[in-house]
Formats: C-alpha cells, structure tokens, sequence
C-alpha cells in the first residue's frame, strides 16, 4: 500500500527472473505473436464476415468488408441442406463416443497404472501403436466387417450411428489411455491403497478415489475425444447414409450445385464451430493441466 | 530427462518414504502390494473392453486388409470378398513396379507426401515452440493470446479447410484479392488449388491446423520446468536468450521426442485436410499417399492393390518409428510403457 507514488507500475508478477527482460526479447516476443495472432484469426475474420454478405458478394471479387450486412445465410442454410439433422447426428456420435471412449481408458489405465499382469507391455505398446495405422488400410476391411455381420446377425452396423461411434471411440482410446496412464501414475497410490485396506472393492477404490483425484486428465481427454468424433471426415463419408450424416460430411452439400452458396457456407462452418470452440475453450485450463501431469513428463 | 527433475508439486510428501514415485509406474518397483498382484483376473477384466475394440476396429481389420492384398479383389467380389483369387504377390509387384503408370504414381505420391510432412510438422514445431516460450512469462494480454492460439486447435477441421479453400478461391477468393488486386504481386491471379501452387496452399492450411497442437504440448511442458533453475541462472548472470538456451529448451526435449513423433504420424496420414480442400482426387502436386490410396481403392474399384499400397505405407511407417524410438529411446514409448 505504501507504493502509491510510483511512477512506472512494472509488475511483473511471476516474473522468471529478477532481471527485466531486454528489450530485443520484448520486441521479439511482440513481432512474433501479433504474426501469429494474424495467421490464426485471418481465416476466423473470413468466416465471420463472409457469413454476414449477401451472395453476389460472395460471388464476385472478394471484400474485406460487406456490401450490405445481412444474417440472411443464418436462415438460409437450415434450408439448403437439412443442418438440424446433421447436428442431432453429430451431437448423438461424438457424445456417445466420448462417454464411451473415457469410460473405457479410464478402465484400462487403471489396470496398467496399479497393476503388474503379464502381457501389460504388449497391451500399451500394441494399443499405441495403432495410432500409425493410416485410416486408410482399415476402412475398407471395416466397412466389410459390418456389413457381414449386418448380413449374419441383423445388426445394422454400416450405415448406423452405433457403427459409427464404435468406431470413433476407439480412434481416441489410445490417447485417452496414454494420457490416463500418465495421469493416474501422478496421483499417489497411498490413496487408493489407503482405500482398499479400508475394505473399499478396486473398483470402488477406482471411482471414490482415483477419478475424483484425476479430473482434470478425464476433462481432457474427453475434450479431445469430442473434438476427434466431431472433425472427423473419411470414415463419416463412407459409414454414413442420408439418415445418419453427419456434419462434417453434410457441411459440403453447399458446395454441390454449380453455384456455391460460399456465404451459406462460412455461415454453417461457425454455427457447427461455435458449440466445440467455446466448449474447448472454457475447459482449455483443464486440458492443458491434464497435458501437464498426463502426457508430458 | 535430467534426474533432477522429479520434483512433482502434485505429490503430497506427507509420507515417510517421500519418493515421488510420479514417473513411469511400470518401471518403479511396486511397493508392497501383493494383494493386488494376487487378484490376477482383475486386470485383464479392466481391459477387456478396450481389447475387444481394438481387436474389431483396429486389429482384425488390419489383418483382413493383409489378406485383402494377395487377392484380385475388384468391385465384383465385393460382396462375397473370400471368393476373390487368390493373386500371390501381384499386387504389390504392380505398386511397386515404378516402370508402370500406378507404381510410378504411388512413388510420385510418397515423395510429395515426405516434402509435405516435412516442412509441415518442421513449421508446426517451429511456431509452438516459439509460441510457448515466448508466453511463458506472464505479460498482459497473454491469456487471451493463448486462447487465440488454440482456436485452430478447436475448430472442427472441416469447417476451418473449407474456409481456407474459399480464401483461396481463384475468382473470388481473400488471398488473391490481396496478392493481386491490392498488393500487385502476382501478374494476374494464381491457381491455389490445381496446379503447381497446391503444395504451398496444403502445407500453409496444415501449418495453421497443425501447430497449435505443437503449442498446448510444449506449453504444459514448460510448467514441469522447476523455477529454481531459472533463478539459479540468472543469479549466475545468464540472460534470458541464455536461459531459452540452455534451460528451455533441453528441458523440453522429451516432450519434442513424443511431439515430434506423434506430429509425423498425424501428418503423414492426414486424410481430412487433402480432402476437404481439394476433394476426391487431389492435384497432382499435392498428391498425398492417403487420398491417393483412397483414389486407387475407391474410385478405381481396385481393393487389392489399394490394400497392398496401404500395407506398404504401414510398414514403411513402422520402420521409420522403430527406427526413431531406437535412436531417441529415452523417449516415453521406450522406456515407459
């Protein structure tokens, strides 16, 4: 409270050293985020006025700024192609997914973390290398895995969202399990081991006192379990029919006819955006922390 | 990973045997816990549903694609694929005969997909960590600028391609616009998406999709780093060039040994950005190995040679990461695991 007077207010809290910084490192720091801050935000501030013009603006010479602003394309595009739709599939798939994944990883990085079995080295190293296999080598053998067992059994998996979100969950099971695994070393075992010689079973010990303890590893890996089943394109464009499309393929029905709808476009790329950005971004405190005790030691 | 960096701030030392035993689980010896190592059914029931997935998705289908390469498998068969002949190693001898059209194609397409990986994640890696460190210190304006960072990171990947490909719209779109019209610089206005320019357009959208992934790994490795030794060094004198030097970025190397992996994986099987900017065939420049094998499969109707490129891409891709985790093995796959 005594430094009212002061002149320069330099709080540098948390400052990494007692040193101030010299100013090629300040003038450094200034020049390379504000071009990264530029390159990040140009496609953004395309987007968001793109998606406010009338379509001759859009079609012809590009603007920086709208002739005639107009939310005209926020009407429009649940007209052109049936976006609702899309958006219940995509929600229902990636929330699905997501549920499905954690609970999974959180499973079996519980095992790896508290438990020495045989074949636990084979079981990590196998699950996280099918993070290399190229999409590619296994789309087509599993479109033909589902369709027999559709012909075998009865159950529609091609063309189902249930085929769709067995799929997605385990796209991010071997990150989610990697990430877990790290998590869960972090927390001390006396916590759980405590629990047990209270009489708690495993897998109540798992639940009362490891996840509670682990949630921002949860948090993160289920953001990123959302994020992979929401973006995801190849598998959507082969597994889906008309009834089960998902956004990321129904987002290109604009783009069929001869005259794209760019601004219709730009409009439905934020509206299926918005919900995964700003939930990403209240939660990024979580993930980043996850990261921290988890992936990166 | 220098051994004195296991000062884990999440790990209560209020036990006697204070050891934080933070790190690598399955090599620490387990301190007295035989009642968990004589319930050895548990843990394989913890797994099962993971392995049961893995094993539809994943495993079985992988080997049916091996399968899948040593037989003529056309669109005729491909209702009833075990019927399809048998063809030995054609397949393979057709993507690998670089005298005929669909060898040379795939040859053609490797190598685009090697100079795209490389200045991609080579990028990528270079804005993150110059992301990170530059806001590691606290500043005003820092955590909005992390939470613009990230947006790449969370913006779905199709909606942010798609609207890089209407920026580069040769008609109508921003960056001829600028490069052109307003700036001069082009003679008249350039193809972004056929063309010879196609390789640029795809690195610079994978760039900016890319490295923001770079920046959230490198930045929660930065918070592992112990303060003390940046105290310690500029009690020593060094300045904070010196300190990136020598603290940051030695410190980081475990992380950029995982980062870097996982980047080059992630890249060289990109599928979604390719085609989203350029649909179902990509221009000739911009031909990447998946798109391109998705071409040979789909478009093509020819399953088995599709099957085959795709097992060769799998074992190049195993050679490459087994070679990188013998030369870095003190990475986290190595030893951890």
């Amino acid at each position: 409270m005594s430094s009212l007077t002061r002149p320069t207010r330099t709080t540098r809290s948390r400052a990494r050293s007692p040193m101030a910084a010299p100013r090629s490192f300040l003038w450094t720091r200034r020049i390379v985020l504000t071009l990264l801050a530029g390159f990040v935000l140009l496609p953004v501030y395309v987007m968001v006025s793109s998606s406010l013009k009338p379509l001759q603006d859009v079609s012809g010479k590009f603007q920086w700024l709208p002739s005639t602003l107009t939310v005209q394309p926020y009407f429009d595009i649940w007209e052109t192609v049936p976006l609702a739709k899309y958006f219940v599939n995509s929600l229902i798939v990636a929330g699905s997914a997501t549920v499905l994944s954690v609970t999974i990883a959180v499973f079996s990085a519980y095992a790896v973390s508290r438990y020495r079995f045989r074949g636990k080295r084979v079981f990590t190293v196998t699950v996280l290398s099918t993070q290399m296999f190229p999409g590619i080598l296994f789309l087509l053998p599993l479109f033909l895995i589902f369709v027999n067992i559709g012909n075998s059994t009865g159950v529609a998996l091609y063309g189902s969202r249930g085929g769709l979100i067995l799929t997605y969950l385990t796209f991010s099971l071997p990150f989610s399990i990697w990430m877990l695994i790290g998590y869960f070393d972090s927390i001390p075992r006396d916590l759980d081991e405590a629990a047990l010689v209270d009489g708690c079973g495993p897998v109540r010990a798992l639940f009362q006192v490891v996840v509670p303890a682990a949630v921002p590893g949860i948090v993160a890996v289920s953001v990123y379990s959302f994020m992979t089943a929401w973006g995801e394109v190849l598998f959507a464009s082969v597994m889906t029919n008309d009834a089960t499309r998902t956004l990321s393929v129904g987002l290109q029905g604009y783009a069929t006819q001869n005259d794209v709808y760019w601004n219709q476009v730009m409009a439905a790329s934020l509206v299926v955006s918005v919900p995964i950005v700003v939930g990403f971004l209240l939660l990024q405190r979580y993930l980043v922390a996850g990261l921290t005790a988890g992936a990166v030691k | 990973m220098t051994a004195t960096v296991t000062t884990d701030p999440k790990v209560d030392k209020s036990t006697s045997r204070g050891t934080s035993r933070g790190t690598g689980g399955a090599r620490g010896r387990l301190p007295r816990v035989p009642d968990r190592i004589r319930r050895g059914g548990l843990p394989y029931l913890l797994l099962l549903p993971a392995v049961l997935l893995e094993l539809l998705i994943h495993i079985i289908p992988m080997v049916i694609g091996i399968v899948m390469s040593f037989r003529q498998l056309t669109q005729f068969f491909i209702n009833n694929w075990g019927a399809a002949p048998w063809s030995g190693l054609d397949n393979y001898r057709i993507a690998v005969d670089i005298d005929a059209p669909i060898g040379e194609a795939l040859l053609h397409s490797f190598f685009v997909t090697c100079v795209f990986t490389f200045f991609s994640v080579g990028l990528a890696w270079l804005l993150g960590t110059a992301a990170a460190i530059l806001l590691q210190e606290s500043f005003r304006g820092r955590g909005v600028l992390r939470t613009i960072f990230l947006v790449p990171y969370a913006l779905p990947v199709y909606a942010a391609v798609i609207t890089w490909a209407f920026m580069f719209q040769r008609d109508n779109g921003m960056i001829n616009h600028v490069l052109h019209d307003q700036l001069g610089i082009t003679d008249e206005p350039s193809f972004w998406l056929i063309g010879e320019n196609s390789l640029y357009t795809l690195i610079i959208v994978s760039v900016w999709k890319g490295w923001p992934f770079a920046f959230l790994m490198l930045m929660a490795g930065l918070q592992n780093i112990p303060r003390e030794l940046y105290e310690a060094a500029s009690i020593d004198g060094a300045g904070i060039w010196q300190q990136i030097r020598r603290i940051t970025l030695p410190s980081l190397r475990p992380v950029n040994q995982v980062l870097v992996l996982v980047l080059f994986l992630w890249t060289f099987n990109d599928f979604n950005t390719p085609f989203v900017l350029f649909g179902k065939s990509a221009p000739e420049n911009a031909d990447l190995i998946s798109i391109h094998i998705y071409q040979s499969s789909f478009v093509t109707w020819n399953f088995g040679t599709g099957s085959a490129m795709s097992v060769l891409l799998l074992l190049f891709l195993l050679i490459v990461t087994a070679v990188y985790l013998f030369f870095t093995s003190r990475g986290r796959k190595g030893s951890d695991v």
